[in-house]
């Protein structure tokens, strides 16, 4: 089932920083990440992960260097920040109050995390 | 050359086009496409139809430049590339034409009516701002074709500032009504901005927007004022030998004309020109941030040494605010134009310095009014004058210790990008401050 557009504008900025809180990555990398945890579900233009991870960085939530795969190819690698994470855990109470406000309609019983 | 270096290159070639997108994030967007292919290939299909689906999966080529051109606005404004196929920038010349016509119209036919500069009537001065910068924000309201709910708002804002300026019973020579006159454009000034953005004031973004485009259009409109200058100085010249009488009458008919239609011709320049080439604005910054930090640190020195002589008056605050408004000016274009990543330190710790000699500058000038203030008592230029240079006392000092932290890297340049574009509307409702609430406190006096 695909899954609204506006839904994924408002998952992808939690679902890249928390991607890269497993550790720094790439482009096609979290591209790839994000395909297999959604089992190809959540469709994006692959193009579209770029100027959202160019405005993280530039309001300081991710650091990006270049570097080289194994194959010597250039890549740009990002890591998450404290300010990231601050974000992170942020937009996590918010998914969490969305989910239980939804999930209590819906008689659903929703794991809430520790944020 | 393999089949898929050959497709990536024609790719690559259109991505670049229009100048959203930077070489280096094409070499990003790329390997993204031949790592993909790879994968594909590797799943058994050839060269040519991996790079279909990987293509296919990134995204319509003008889709994502789209997206980069709106998340980096910045780079539009200092293209050297000319997107040729994008006319539409611009605008059209003719809708341009026709207001910068209309804007002469409207001024020549309130000159007739208040037989300026024979006689300066209260109300000419007052409306001043009315008679052109409205048509500057239908322009753009045009232009842009803002949603009607927006065009409603602006006309209806507009309407209601004319009416109450106008409607203000303001005593002869009062006071208060130079102050509504010289606030009144300002406040006009952000309803352009409105229409400028189309509406989106949230946006930081679109915000940032508008402050470049309004450092832009105050340097093409000098240039256009120079050039008019040069052409009415010439005909001046010209026509003495032969018809002195109706020197008088180019005047009056060319300067308001030319004056007005130059406010709606200088905005649609820097619209078009703005992919053109790099922007003046922060060049200009460039070359005198440095000066002015060396001048400013100099008055510091000498004010703290020598100790403040001679009298200090209303027109020396006022002077002051231009000061700051100056060094204001100064840090919001350096920052506008401070490429991330590629930041040079030194342009940091000189815009840190002449905000910090600003400042302590100020104090020392505001200590020396305020501990006198009581035997001048507060009219309503001291008000206004003492009120300005705290808002923008206000802004200086966060943006000096924004400015600080991102030197000691915990902050970045966007911070302080978001701290300017939010002050934007502490700055606008000082304006209708002024303009609505304090002649009637002073009795419009």
């Amino acid at each position: 089932m695909p899954i609204d557009k506006d839904l994924v504008a408002a998952l992808a900025t939690p679902l890249v920083l928390a991607i890269l809180v497993e550790g720094p990555s790439y482009g096609y990398a979290i591209v790839k990440r994000v395909r297999e945890l959604s089992d190809g579900e959540l469709e994006w233009s692959d193009g579209m992960l770029y100027p959202l991870l160019h405005r993280l960085e530039k309001s300081g939530h991710v650091r990006a260097e270049w570097g080289a795969s194994d194959t010597g190819r250039k890549r740009r690698n990002y890591h998450i920040t404290e300010s990231g994470r601050a974000e992170l855990a942020d937009q996590r109470r918010q998914w969490d109050t969305a989910n239980r406000t939804l999930g209590g309609l819906w008689g659903m019983t929703v794991a809430t995390g520790e944020a | 050359m393999s089949v898929l270096d050959t497709r990536i290159a024609e790719w690559r070639t259109a991505i670049l086009r229009g100048g959203a997108v930077t070489p280096e994030d094409a070499d990003e967007l790329e390997a993204h496409l031949r790592e993909q292919s790879d994968d594909l290939v590797a799943t058994g299909l050839s060269d040519e139809e991996a790079f279909l689906v990987a293509v296919r999966r990134l995204g319509e080529v003008n889709r994502i430049t789209a997206e980069f051109a709106r998340e980096h606005s910045d780079r539009l404004w200092k293209q050297l590339v000319v997107a040729r196929d994008d006319t539409a920038r611009g605008g059209s010349v003719p809708l341009m034409l026709g207001f910068a016509i209309g804007a002469a119209v409207v001024i020549q036919i309130a000159r007739l009516a208040a037989d300026v500069p024979y006689r300066m009537p209260g109300w000419f001065l007052l409306n001043l701002g009315l008679f052109v910068l409205p048509l500057l924000a239908a322009y753009f309201a045009f232009e842009r074709r803002v949603r009607p709910r927006v065009a409603l708002v602006l006309g209806g804002v507009t309407l209601a500032l004319a009416l109450a300026v106008n409607l203000f019973p303001f005593t002869a020579n009062a006071q208060t009504l130079t102050l509504t006159a010289l606030h009144l454009p300002v406040l006009l000034w952000f309803v352009v901005g409105v229409a400028y953005v189309a509406g989106e004031v949230r946006s930081s973004a679109r915000r940032m927007d508008f402050i470049r485009f309004t450092g832009e259009w105050a340097i093409y409109y000098a240039l256009i004022a120079l050039g008019g200058a040069v052409l009415l100085g010439l005909t001046t010249l010209v026509l003495s030998p032969i018809a002195p009488g109706a020197i008088e009458q180019v005047w009056l008919w060319v300067l308001p004309s030319g004056a007005a239609g130059a406010v709606i011709v200088a905005a649609w320049l820097v619209e078009s020109k703005k992919s053109i080439i790099e922007n003046l604005a922060p060049v200009l910054t460039m070359i005198f941030t440095p000066l002015f930090a060396l001048m400013l640190v100099g008055a510091v020195v000498s004010y703290i040494a020598v100790g403040i002589r001679g009298e200090f008056n209303r027109d020396l605050l006022a002077g002051f605010d231009v000061l700051l408004l100056v060094v204001l000016g100064l840090v919001v274009y350096g920052i506008s134009a401070r490429q991330p990543g590629r930041a040079s330190r030194f342009s940091d710790v000189v815009r840190l310095v002449a905000v910090v000699a600003a400042l302590v500058l100020d104090v020392i000038v505001l200590a020396q009014l305020i501990a006198r203030v009581g035997d001048f008592g507060f009219t309503p230029n001291r008000i206004v004058a003492l009120g300005l240079n705290l808002v923008l006392l206000v802004n200086l000092v966060v943006t000096a210790v924004l400015q600080l932290r991102m030197l000691a890297a915990r902050g970045t340049a966007f911070d302080l990008e978001r701290w300017q574009t939010r002050y934007l509307t502490v700055f606008a409702v000082w304006a209708a401050a002024v303009v609505l609430v304090l002649p009637p406190l002073y009795g419009f006096s």
